[in-house]
């Protein structure tokens, strides 16, 4: 347990170096996700199919795959970058698919009533939408979206297993590799790293998750 | 698409017209695309024979050679895969099962011990099980630090699937056998848990695509799946971009076709539900040729 205390300093760095990991990522993968999601409810059929094909892929293809078709078949045609946006951007591509189906499931949850009566007053398309229905299917939409976020913090090692560097993972493999610490410790303390970016963010959800309760 | 119907009208004119524009519009920024990555492919040679051929071309003379090679990984992956699933559904069963009868003065326990195993990404326990193993002694091909790696993770997410199953077996199912005399555990094995699976069998399907694609995870201890068979074939062939893509698309076709396994064993048990002559509302699974009890 004392290499715990003698390495704390690597561990803090390999914290925040996963956290901006997935700091970015998850920047990323909500932008994309809300673009795809209104790709997916839009009335405009080849939109739609964007979406749905870009959903499909990414919940057949494993992020791995994603990450190395980036990372080393993009540079293949002069697109240079360092591994970590690589990595970032595969991370956020994949995520965002599950962000719009988090998304989508919280607006399908939302009763038709809502937008037929929203429409029955007259409501365009947009202040339906932005006005009556996202309003209400951000709520349902929260849990969906708090473990696509956890998922994602632990994808993120993944990232680092491409040779990023410096983040949790990497963190294990030289701790446990070539300066010879003992493996359990290792392990607990990489795995409380993640727990200490897991804990709070799943804390954070379910805090606006509590908000967003509609008081009768 | 249909559920969404209710968000717009029946598109008029005017909006039909813009609707075909921007379709028209994206149609061209895709083109642009499409375009762009041409010239960038052929500005980098990307398109030449000898990058594709080995892949795509069964008269190329190292196309044999490839694909046995590959099929190889593609054979590891599923029997990676397919112990990985079979081993977590045990285990998970009997998580499930411990949690589910277990005291409440001893349930945060095993709850606790989850959710630490829940927190660690499977990249980490793939990566642990092949170092701490042999650090104790127990030496195995790679496969099975992977199947470990993936068992450690799998069988949490399962034990959640198999709780919400028997959990949505209809209390009054206990109740019956408790009066007919049957023991807790009889209740359980008899008459709770085979309703459970067939509650849970898509779900459970489902896991197992997420099982196949934690497979590729294999690459990082050096085990041969079809990933890290394609990153050695690229250390020849030297095309990266082809070679991902087709891994990417083998993938895309094993795991459709589990998906669409799924929807089929979905669509059939809402079907048999479904022909049921006024199934009861109380009894929302339906598996069941017994009508349920009102109460």
């Amino acid at each position: 347990m004392s290499a715990l205390v003698e390495y704390l300093p690597l561990f803090g760095q390999g914290i925040l170096r996963t956290l901006s990991i997935c700091l970015w990522g998850g920047l990323g993968a909500l932008l994309l996700g809300t673009l795809l999601v209104t790709f997916r409810i839009s009335p405009v059929p080849i939109l739609q199919r964007i979406g749905t094909g870009w959903v499909s892929v990414m919940r057949n293809v494993p992020l791995a795959v994603v990450v190395f078709f980036l990372a080393f078949g993009l540079p293949e045609i002069g697109i240079r970058g360092s591994y970590f946006w690589f990595g970032v951007s595969a991370l956020a591509v994949y995520t965002a698919a599950f962000v719009c189906e988090a998304l989508r499931s919280g607006i399908n949850s939302v009763p038709i009533g809502q937008a037929e009566a929203a429409r029955a007053l007259g409501m365009p398309f947009r202040l339906t939408l932005l006005g009556v229905i996202v309003p209400q299917a951000i709520r349902t939409a929260t849990p969906p979206l708090a473990n696509t976020t956890i998922a994602m913090i632990k994808d993120s090692a993944l990232i680092g297993a491409i040779g990023v560097g410096g983040d949790l993972f990497s963190l294990a493999d030289t701790l446990s590799a070539s300066r010879g610490v003992d493996v359990i410790p290792v392990l607990i303390g990489v795995v409380l790293g993640y727990l200490l970016i897991i804990a709070p963010t799943s804390a954070l959800f379910t805090f606006s998750e509590k908000r967003s309760v509609v008081r009768a | 698409m249909s559920e969404q119907r209710a968000l717009f009208d029946e598109l008029g004119p005017r909006a039909r017209r813009r609707s075909r524009a921007i379709s028209g519009g994206v149609i061209l920024l895709l083109a642009g695309l499409g375009a762009l990555a041409a010239l960038k492919l052929a500005e980098n040679g990307q398109f030449s024979a000898q990058k594709w051929s080995p892949l795509f071309n069964p008269l190329d003379s190292q196309f044999t050679t490839v694909w046995t090679f590959l099929g190889g990984g593609l054979r590891n992956t599923a029997l990676a895969g397919g112990i990985a699933i079979a081993l977590s559904l045990v285990i998970g069963t009997v998580l499930a099962l411990a949690r589910v009868t277990s005291r409440r003065w001893y349930r945060w326990a095993i709850v606790g011990v989850m959710e630490f195993f829940r927190a660690v990404p499977v990249v980490i326990s793939i990566f642990f099980a092949s170092r701490f193993l042999p650090t104790i002694g127990v030496d195995l091909p790679l496969l099975w630090y992977l199947v470990v790696g993936l068992v450690l993770y799998n069988s949490i997410a399962i034990a959640e699937i198999v709780r919400a199953g028997i959990l949505a077996v209809p209390r009054g199912q206990t109740e019956a056998s408790a009066a007919l005399g049957l023991s807790g555990a009889q209740n359980l094995w008899l008459v709770v848990l085979p309703q459970a699976f067939r509650l849970m069998l898509p779900s459970l399907i489902s896991q197992l695509v997420i099982v196949v694609k934690d497979t590729a995870l294999g690459f990082i201890i050096g085990f041969e799946e079809l990933l890290r068979r394609g990153e050695i074939a690229v250390q020849t062939l030297g095309n990266p971009l082809q070679m991902y893509l087709l891994i990417g698309m083998l993938f895309f076709v094993v795991n459709s076709l589990v998906s669409a396994l799924a929807q089929r064993v979905e669509s059939g048990m809402r079907q048999r539900n479904g022909s049921r002559q006024s199934p009861p509302a109380t009894l929302r699974t339906g598996f069941l040729r017994v009508p349920a009890l009102r109460s």
